[in-house]
């Protein structure tokens, strides 16, 4: 069954993924912004299977609570419809996406090939463990980001000011 | 009672009799193992995820049926009107003369509406509520399922509303909707903060991030009397309250109802909503008030633990609905006392008032927590003094700064004379 | 059976699809949202690595991808207001129109 759902997943987080950045259907942004809300969710599930709850919740509490919210007000405040309509150059589109999908399709390749041990140990621990390592081994890094969060929403205030420049 | 039959359902430990206490309280695990039983061993895996989510919907569906009827009533009451007494024994069957009246209607979709996002907006309202119902632990042994971050899981799963409320408000391409969205996503990002560092307290103070541990901690009676509920502690009556506070606008229930204020912005993102899609709206919002109700309960009211020894043996998931009962009858109450808020005095209250004593409340736990090796006559009380001046003044004091800064005095009020 | 190279294999795929999509689409937000893909396979690729190497190592991939999508959250609020800054100035969230970047 954790297999089946690997792929049910695995797939989900691809196809949403792929509709994220280039629909066929719509060019609206809003559809890939709620693509790629789905993509993430479809990662957090892949989290989960790997054992690892606390992560996949954290996925979903930030990127679904906060990002996607985040995206989905800004191209609701920028009107977009009219971007909608202009075309992608053809040539050098086609040229990334093949170079983006054959290194995809090298290193999948490569990994799929490798083949690894059949059953990693799974994994205990938990939101204690990542607590005790957060404040004692990893607490540099943990002010560093803490810094870096106040450092953008300053940043953010400033810039999204009305009267700004 | 037919005993034979209640031997019949207890049959995996061998027949024996049971009194009434054990059968109240063990009925529900016995009666899911029986039905278990009976099926196939593939099937059983399936089935031991299966009954509990029918049994949580089942419950909570008749549970919202029951609180539509009671809240009428109470409001009804409230505003010195009698409320529904036609359908069924005091008005009491009212809800499925509703059910009924809502399917039948007319399902409208405006024609400029974002189809696929018209329909998918209510099921991504609902689902995730009734998936946040499934870590809650409603009595001894009986939850759904218990994660070891339960609490971050409930939260995280409760986000999915603000997508929800965005995909109603845009699909339907009103401007009503949409500003009923954008309200109701502000007030939902700006609330989520207060609500969550009171849950965060009561994490720091338990050591779990799981709702069954969390209700384990609170076991026990102080002085064989006061039950050791989190609520009993100045921090988790502050918490309690702050957590109330919150979760009135996280759920937007009144006076926090601004993203559906009918008498400014029609119905909020559901203005363009009708029929059977509504009434999976209205499901959601009184699922989240009872999944937020059910989280105060869990985290400060000691959960299922009854409030005396000599009461355990009431069965415990009876205790965690009368205590729910109790939750319900105060946001109901609070709807029919209180006015609605103008959207600015929202968001202050939350960013101005509640996020710094919710910090402070945290600070407090620690006080309590590092108070704990008092051992001098008296010291309880002093230290829950102590610690109630310590959360309990910044919060009068700082009412009174922000109502002052604002140019608020006491209202005075001048009857008709 | 599912090993972690097949979660890898995952990744690799939706690392390509942003890349592809951070090369190809010019609206800047669909850029940033590209990007936001790529972070996430490199967090699934750390998650994949750490299940594989046990708790020990585990919890550290745990930390790291933590502390990625705190960033990512900043990196996307940035870039999102930046957007709007310029959209203010230019009408636009195109990347090919964006203002050249002197006084």
């Amino acid at each position: 069954m954790q297999d089946l759902l690997f792929y049910v997943f695995a797939a989900v987080a691809l196809i949403a993924g792929f509709l994220a950045v280039a629909n066929p259907f719509s060019r609206n942004p809003l559809a890939s912004a709620l693509f790629l809300a789905v993509a993430l969710v479809a990662v957090s599930g892949l989290f989960v299977l790997l054992h690892a709850f606390f992560l996949g919740a954290v996925q979903i509490l930030i990127y679904a609570g906060a990002v996607m919210v985040l995206f989905l007000f800004v191209i609701m405040l920028l009107d977009l419809r009219e971007e909608q309509k202009r075309r992608a150059r053809k040539v050098a589109a086609g040229l990334a996406s093949a170079l983006a999908l054959a290194l995809a399709a090298l290193i999948s390749a490569a990994a799929l090939a490798g083949g690894g041990p059949a059953d990693p140990p799974a994994l205990e621990g938990g939101a204690r463990a990542l607590g005790r390592a957060l404040f004692t081994d990893f607490l540099l890094p943990f002010e560093i980001v803490a810094v870096l969060l106040v450092a953008a929403m300053v940043g953010v205030v400033w810039l999204s000011r009305k009267e700004a420049a | 009672m037919n005993m034979e039959g209640i031997l019949a359902l207890t049959g995996w430990g061998g027949l024996r009799w049971v009194g009434p206490v054990e059968l109240f309280e063990r009925g529900p695990v016995w009666l899911r193992d029986w039905a278990v039983g009976w099926l196939p061993e593939g099937a059983k895996v399936w089935a031991e995820g299966l009954i509990p989510a029918v049994a949580v919907l089942a419950v909570f569906g008749l549970l919202f049926g029951l609180a539509t009827v009671a809240e009428r009533k109470l409001l009804g009451r409230i505003q010195n009107r009698p409320g529904p007494n036609r359908v069924g024994p005091y008005g009491w069957l009212q809800f499925a003369a509703d059910g009924v009246k809502m399917l039948t209607k007319e399902d409208v979709v405006p024609r400029s509406a974002d189809r696929v996002l018209h329909f998918l907006a209510p099921i991504v309202m609902l689902a995730p509520v009734a998936l946040s119902l499934a870590v809650i632990p409603y009595g001894r042994d009986l939850v759904a399922a218990d994660p070891r971050c339960g609490l971050l899981f409930f939260f995280a799963v409760g986000s999915a509303a603000e997508v929800a409320a965005f995909m109603a408000g845009w699909s339907s391409r009103n401007k009503y909707s949409l500003l009923g969205a954008m309200r109701a996503i502000a007030q939902m990002i700006s609330y989520e903060l207060p609500l969550v560092l009171s849950a965060l307290t009561v994490v720091m103070m338990a050591g779990s991030l799981s709702l069954v541990e969390i209700v384990e901690a609170q076991s026990g009676y102080w002085w064989g009397v006061i039950p050791r509920w989190h609520v009993m502690t100045p921090w988790g009556l502050a918490g309690l309250l702050l957590f109330m506070a919150a979760a009135a606008a996280a759920s937007n229930r009144a006076p926090f109802d601004l993203p559906e204020g009918e008498s400014e912005i029609i119905g909020g993102f559901m203005t363009e909503y009708s029929g059977f899609k509504y009434a999976i709206f209205f499901m959601g919002e009184y699922f989240g008030m009872f999944a937020v109700s059910g989280l105060a309960v869990t985290l400060f009211l000691g959960g299922w633990q009854a409030p005396l020894a000599v009461l355990e043996a009431a069965p415990s998931y009876g205790w965690f609905f009368l205590k729910l009962g109790v939750m319900i009858a105060w946001f109901i109450w609070v709807r029919g006392t209180l006015p609605r808020l103008r959207v600015d005095h929202l968001l202050n209250f939350g960013w101005k008032y509640l996020l710094p004593l919710g910090a402070l409340n945290l600070l407090v736990a620690m006080v309590w927590r590092g108070l704990g090796g008092w051992a001098f006559p008296g010291a309880g009380a002093v230290r829950w003094l102590a610690c109630l001046a310590m959360i309990g003044l910044p919060a009068i004091l700082w009412g009174r700064l922000l109502m002052r800064s604002r140019g608020w005095g006491p209202r005075v009020y001048r009857y008709a004379s | 059976m599912i090993t972690a190279h097949h979660y890898l294999a995952v990744a690799a795929m939706l690392f390509g699809i942003g890349l592809a999509g951070a090369l190809t689409r010019r609206n800047s937000i669909l850029v940033l949202m590209s990007i936001e893909l790529m972070l996430n396979a490199a967090n699934l690729n750390l998650v994949a690595f750490g299940r594989q190497a046990g708790w020990e190592q585990g919890s550290q991939a745990a930390l790291w991808v933590m502390c990625a999508i705190a960033i990512a959250a900043a990196e996307s609020g940035v870039g999102l207001a930046l957007i709007l800054a310029i959209y203010r100035h230019r009408r636009s969230a195109h990347l090919d129109e964006s203002p050249p970047l002197k006084g």
